[in-house]
């Protein structure tokens, strides 16, 4: 119930509108598009690893990101 | 606080932040004058959108990076090579900095139409460039009618119908 | 004792508003992951194991919005590790994991939905994944939200032991573009396990005077329930001529008191073709609160491990990786394919888990567990 009505209360404050303009311009994502920026650029390697980690070490979770890349479309 | 509650509160917290995050500004409105500019091109010289005054002309903002943009260049070559005769024009601006690689890219996947090299980013600045690829199309007056953000396999064929509208208007 | 956070399936209904409202978000689309082959052989050899197969993953896209992909996997075991050598207890040979999965793309935001089933003899597990990423601000931000849901069946070789395990998994992830070349992240992921959590072969040993070697075994006794949390910031940064580095810290802890601490580093250098990485991990934790390589006496607590994953420990690993690049001329179907090699170094060190493969040792006084291990991955890509 509470939460429901904050998120309708902020929705109401985004549809106002905020100040803040992304400072990275599309046209200027060419370094964070290029392969060598990816998080994980071969998955079926980057699962075996966190397999192997994840069988030996009592710790889990929090090992995975997505987002930067081109921001195309 | 209860443990189901505090899991609903914090998605409910994330959803929020995610809502307050600002929208970006939209690009100029459309049927307003296009910004005129001149940019060198690939071909040699430089070419303005002024001296096209009298034509409808697609402009396309792309780069080497950018998958759906290199997947649209050939869609844009169909486009050029079947309403050129027309009163219609495209041009390709390259946002990057070092030309190069364009250069190269265009060897391997050759276009007929214009590319311009927009190395200092002045024009895509000047169009409020919001995504890549981005898409304008002027009428024969020099006024913004279509804008088009991003590229997925189909605008292609919104590109077509709305050049031909505006090849049908009267000048 | 860290607070306990006891987290049940939050109601579908909430989540699946939240989930709706985040789509008609959508200003423009994203694009969905490159369409892509992959044939990998991994051997890992170390404390006595080899474990090696293959993993080999497709994905495909269907049209505008929906990507596919599926994994076979397979771990096959020879050879004897330090717990099955002390305590004779038998070890599964294979293991076989296939997973589906589906992107779907709708403006900004991506869905995703995965089935993974793992089968070995004597342990059956069934894993949900679903996911939802959201780019905002102007696509700097991307934020993401993932559940887990894990049914096992934990069986015992030549018995007919089957008890169930169940798992809950809930991830939220922000990324960030900060400048032209730097990307940051921070996850969070909240874990809970209920049921049969502990190995059935698996026991402790306690001091025991009548014994010849001056200790005896029981059967491991494990809480029912495990909840842990894991916070992670990580950075990637593009150098000033082609190259990245990256650095990144999680900090775990969960309800059975253990605590642990992991810091990643390194480097991308392109060149050509070549694409080189090399990289450090250093990673340390302390015990769970019922942990004890030797027991006193028997039942001398109500939950008892000897399971060196569960002591206290620490691992530094070494990564060296190459890769090369061709691109494919000759037909439009393939775009480019590439050959990889990974090496990983590990050197495990236990601060409370011994050794206790030799003779004459006073229990209690036996050398301190260590081991290295070498990883090896090779593998074929194939881009189209």
């Amino acid at each position: 119930m509470k939460a429901r009505a904050i998120l309708l209360l902020l929705l109401a404050m985004a549809a106002s509108g905020c100040g803040i303009q992304p400072w990275v311009k599309p046209y200027e994502r060419d370094r964070l598009a290029d392969p060598i920026m990816s998080w994980e650029r071969n998955p079926v390697s980057a699962a075996y690893t966190h397999h192997v980690l994840e069988a030996r070490e009592a710790a889990r979770g929090a090992t995975g990101s997505s987002g930067g890349g081109c921001g195309c479309n | 606080m209860q443990p189901t509650n505090r899991a609903r509160s914090m998605l409910a917290a994330l959803a929020a932040t995610v809502l307050m995050l600002p929208v970006p500004a939209p690009a100029a409105p459309a049927s307003a004058p296009a910004p005129d500019f001149s940019l060198p091109a690939r071909a040699g010289g430089d070419v303005s959108l002024a001296s096209l005054r009298g034509q409808v002309v697609l402009v396309n903002f792309w780069a080497t990076w950018c998958g759906p943009c290199r997947k649209e260049m050939p869609l844009l070559e169909q486009i050029y090579q079947r309403y050129k005769g027309l009163g219609f024009t495209l041009l390709a601006v390259n946002v990057e900095e070092d030309s190069g690689g364009a250069d190269q890219w265009l060897r391997d996947t050759p276009v007929s139409f214009p590319v311009l090299f927009d190395r200092d980013n002045r024009v895509s600045k000047l169009y409020q460039v919001t995504a890549m690829p981005s898409t304008v199309i002027i009428d024969r007056k020099g006024q913004v009618r279509f804008i088009h953000y991003g590229y997925t396999p189909g605008t292609e064929n919104e590109y077509q119908d709305q050049v031909r509208s505006l090849i049908r208007e009267k000048s | 004792m860290d607070q306990i956070l006891r987290l049940e399936p939050v109601r579908a209904r909430t989540a699946l508003g939240v989930i709706l409202l985040l789509a008609s978000l959508g200003l423009r689309a994203g694009v969905l992951p490159e369409d892509r082959a992959d044939i990998l052989y991994h051997y890992y050899d170390g404390g006595g194991v080899q474990i090696d197969g293959p993993s080999i993953l497709v994905r495909k896209s269907v049209g505008q919005d929906l990507s596919f992909s599926a994994n076979y996997y397979v771990d096959t075991v020879s050879s004897a590790s330090i717990d099955v050598v002390t305590q004779a207890s038998p070890y599964s040979e294979e293991r076989k994991e296939t997973t589906f999965g589906v992107d779907y793309l709708r403006g900004d935001t991506t869905m995703s939905a995965a089935w993974t089933r793992s089968d070995e003899s004597d342990y059956q597990a069934t894993t949900w994944n679903l996911g939802l990423s959201q780019e905002v601000f102007g696509g700097l931000t991307t934020v993401s939200m993932g559940y887990g849901r894990g049914a096992d069946d934990v069986g015992k070789r030549d018995s007919t032991f089957n008890q169930p395990a169940d798992h809950w998994r809930y991830r939220l992830g922000l990324s960030q573009i900060l400048t032209r070349n730097l990307l940051a992240s921070l996850d969070y992921e909240a874990v809970a396990d209920e049921g049969y959590l502990n190995n059935p072969y698996r026991r402790v040993r306690y001091a025991d005077g009548g014994s010849a070697t001056g200790y005896s075994y029981q059967d491991e006794v494990y809480p029912r329930t495990r909840d842990s949390n894991a916070v992670a910031l990580r950075a990637r940064y593009f150098l000033p001529y082609r190259a990245a580095v990256y650095a990144g810290y999680r900090y775990y802890d969960d309800s059975w008191g253990i605590g642990a601490s992991t810091f990643d580093v390194g480097y991308t250098h392109p060149w050509r073709r070549w694409t080189f990485d090399v990289g450090y991990r250093y990673y340390t934790q302390d015990a769970a609160d019922f942990y004890s390589d030797l027991f006193p006496y028997a039942d001398a607590q109500n939950f008892l491990a000897r399971d060196k994953e569960l002591s206290t420990f620490s691992s530094q690993a070494l990564r060296f990786a190459v890769g090369y690049e061709v691109p494919i001329r000759f037909t439009d179907m393939l775009d480019k394919g590439s050959v990889n090699l990974v090496y990983d170094h590990f050197m495990y060190s236990y601060d409370d888990f011994r050794d206790i493969r030799g003779s004459g040792a006073t229990p209690g006084s036996e050398p301190l567990y260590s081991f290295s291990a070498g990883v090896l991955q090779l593998f074929f890509s194939l881009w189209f």
